[in-house]
């Protein structure tokens, strides 16, 4: 199931690719399991919790992507920077197993972890950004990386982008700065086909393996539903930018079974039953039904939990607003 | 007035200093290597003694705004030059939507110190796109205050004040003042010259005889400044009318506190940008004094500034749409006096 390669236009070693030594999925940890079933069940509750009106504006869940910030995970520590975008419930899941601040800050709650001004989209906990302007995050990223370089070797930027957002000019300024300058970034690619309603074939020319080696730039890519595979590719990649410092591209190709945003989803019967098709979520389940069934009933309890007890806080408080031209 | 160092040079000195002083400071944008040392010069000598701190960019100014953000935001001190204040409009994504909204839109204050260099205005015969005053595009952004050079104020000074805020700022440089040189001290032959204001935000100049009874007062912004002062030697020499200049180092926030009894002392107001008209500062200025002096205004303020066109590049033609001197001096004749 799983496919990784090595860009001949990476330049540089390539990494060894260290595939798993058990098959795909059977080598999951408890741990990677329940987190990638906390924000399944996260995702979940929140469009629950729209159709209840409970919910303010908009949110983009990443249901069927939840195993990129899992299985990156561990890979980071909490000096590397992470770069979310719009779709970041699951990368700040990933990092901080907070779902408590993140949905008192969806809901506007008392403990929001912004104080419910930045909402879904926009989330900032120390070495964690995220943003809701397409390729917005990724020349900020090359200015973190350089600092990086100086400051703390062997560290990295890590940046979480879209195939959609490969329609942003940001992204090659970017590209361009990082390669010229060798720059500790890593570009995570979550390609799930769809941007927002248009089809990856409608809206890219070329591809993005075609535009990284444009620039010059290593790539690695990935089609696999779990973990661990997904892991084998993602750890040398990383290690591969701390250890020379240089840019890289991870394409990773994903499903993507929920809306784009609510209930937004404009495509076929047939294309989300393909999209199921790749979820890991059933694949698991069918692995190991009754140790899957267990972890599934734990998490689907705690986050219950959670929006009870976010839903019956106080309205958060703006406490240090903005405002005030000072003279 | 003794004989000082021209603009640009206090300008370049006020550089060096910051990058003297603050081993975290970066210097970002076009064409900054020596020997060229960005277009208008400015940046010449700091890529040579700090090479590792002046990056010198591909045409990138969305690109390079977002490095200077992400240098900004892990702790350094970041000075991004466009090269054309034109180009800001490029980067107006990572100035307004990640810069300025970063200070406040994550709950609670995140400091970052960005200020962002904007050569601007005409008269060189640019043309369209390298011509226009854009400073009335970028007021009002929360978190985003906007400075001008004017003739007056150290540049020092006013790098150490942007930097003290913590949040992006724009600096506007009106590219006819590079070359002149600033007015340092005390009296020329005709005007005094001085400072309003604790921090000394708005630099001032008087008839020295007329310091007493001021006619009018002319709010100007830094690259019309020495066309305000023209206007105001011609009025005083000509018609014996006596006008007080005042030009703020700070466009936005806009803050008349200083200057307030000077301007409700005034029987005239007249405020000078370059920008074209509609939607402009000047407005904005006028509304501001409105709201704090109505009762006591004589008329109402005059706004002058370009006419709502594009820069054109002849000559002839350039002179017709931006503010010129005469303009500035037809505005204060034509205010009723009552």
């Amino acid at each position: 199931m799983s496919d990784t390669q090595t860009s001949p236009a990476a330049g540089g070693a390539a990494a060894p690719r260290t595939a798993p030594e058990s098959p795909p999925g059977t080598a999951l940890t408890d741990d990677d399991l329940e987190l990638l079933l906390l924000i399944r069940h996260f995702e979940l509750s929140l469009l629950g919790l729209f159709s209840e009106g409970k919910l303010n504006g908009t949110t983009h869940t990443c249901l069927g992507q939840e195993h990129v910030p899992v299985a990156l995970a561990p890979l980071l520590d909490e000096r590397d920077h992470v770069f979310s975008n719009h779709r970041g419930h699951g990368h700040y899941l990933a990092r901080f197993r907070d779902p408590e601040g993140l949905l008192a800050e969806i809901m506007g709650r008392e403990g929001a972890v912004c104080q419910g001004v930045g909402g879904s989209q926009h989330i900032l906990r120390g070495r964690y950004l995220s943003t809701g302007v397409q390729g917005e995050s990724l020349p900020v990223a090359v200015g973190v990386g350089l600092h990086l370089k100086e400051h703390e070797p062997g560290r990295a930027a890590v940046v979480h982008i879209g195939d959609g957002t490969w329609g942003e000019g940001s992204v090659y300024e970017a590209l361009n700065m990082a390669q010229l300058w060798q720059v500790p970034v890593v570009v995570v690619v979550e390609h799930n086909g769809i941007a927002q309603s248009t089809p990856a074939e409608m809206q890219m020319a070329g591809s993005i393996e075609g535009r990284a080696a444009g620039f010059g730039v290593a790539y690695r890519s990935a089609d696999a539903w779990d973990v661990d595979t997904l892991r084998a590719t993602a750890g040398p990649a990383v290690e591969e930018v701390r250890a020379t410092g240089r840019p890289l591209v991870l394409e990773l190709s994903v499903p993507r079974i929920g809306p784009h945003s609510k209930g937004d989803d404009t495509r076929s019967e047939a294309e989300l039953a393909a999209a199921r098709a790749r979820d890991w979520h059933a694949r698991y389940e069918q692995l190991f039904p009754e140790r899957f069934a267990r972890a599934e009933d734990r998490m689907r309890e705690q986050v219950a939990r959670v929006v009870r007890d976010v839903d019956a806080r106080p309205l958060s408080e703006w406490r240090d607003p903005c405002l005030a031209p000072s003279a | 007035m003794p004989r000082s160092e021209r603009i640009v040079e206090n300008l370049n000195a006020a550089l060096h200093k910051v990058f003297a002083e603050d081993e975290r400071a970066y210097l970002i944008g076009e064409d900054l290597a020596d020997p060229y040392g960005g277009a208008f010069k400015v940046g010449r000598g700091l890529s040579t003694k700090y090479p590792e701190r002046v990056l010198s960019t591909p045409l990138s100014e969305n690109g390079l705004l977002g490095v200077a953000n992400g240098l900004a935001l892990t702790g350094n001190t970041v000075i991004a030059e466009i090269m054309f204040g034109d180009f800001a409009f490029l980067a107006f994504d990572q100035i307004v939507n990640f810069a300025a909204k970063s200070v406040s839109m994550y709950g609670s204050r995140q400091p970052l110190r960005l200020v962002v260099r904007c050569p601007v205005g005409g008269h060189r015969g640019y043309g369209p796109t390298h011509s226009q005053a854009v400073q009335k595009h970028f007021l009002g952004v929360p978190d985003l205050a906007l400075y001008e050079l004017t003739p007056f104020h150290d540049s020092a000074d006013v790098f150490a004040e942007m930097a003290e805020r913590r949040e992006p700022c724009l600096h506007f440089e009106d590219k006819t003042l590079y070359g002149r040189r600033r007015w340092v001290d005390g009296t020329d032959e005709l005007f005094e010259f001085g400072f309003a204001g604790p921090r000394r935000e708005y630099g001032t100049a008087v008839p020295r005889v007329g310091a007493t009874d001021v006619d009018c007062v002319i709010v100007s912004t830094g690259g019309t400044a020495p066309l305000a002062l023209e206007a105001a030697r011609r009025l005083f020499l000509e018609a014996e009318i006596v006008c007080r200049l005042v030009v703020p180092s700070r466009l936005y926030p806009f803050d008349p506190g200083p200057v307030e009894s000077m301007l409700a002392g005034a029987r005239r107001i007249v405020v000078v940008e370059e920008g074209v008209a509609g939607g402009t500062w000047g407005a904005d200025v006028a509304d501001e004094i409105y709201r704090r002096l109505w009762p006591s205004l004589r008329d109402r303020v005059r706004l002058v500034h370009s006419r709502a066109s594009v820069i054109p590049s002849a000559a002839h033609l350039e002179r017709d749409v931006l503010v010129q001197a005469e303009d500035i001096e037809k505005a204060v004749r034509e205010a009723p006096e009552r």
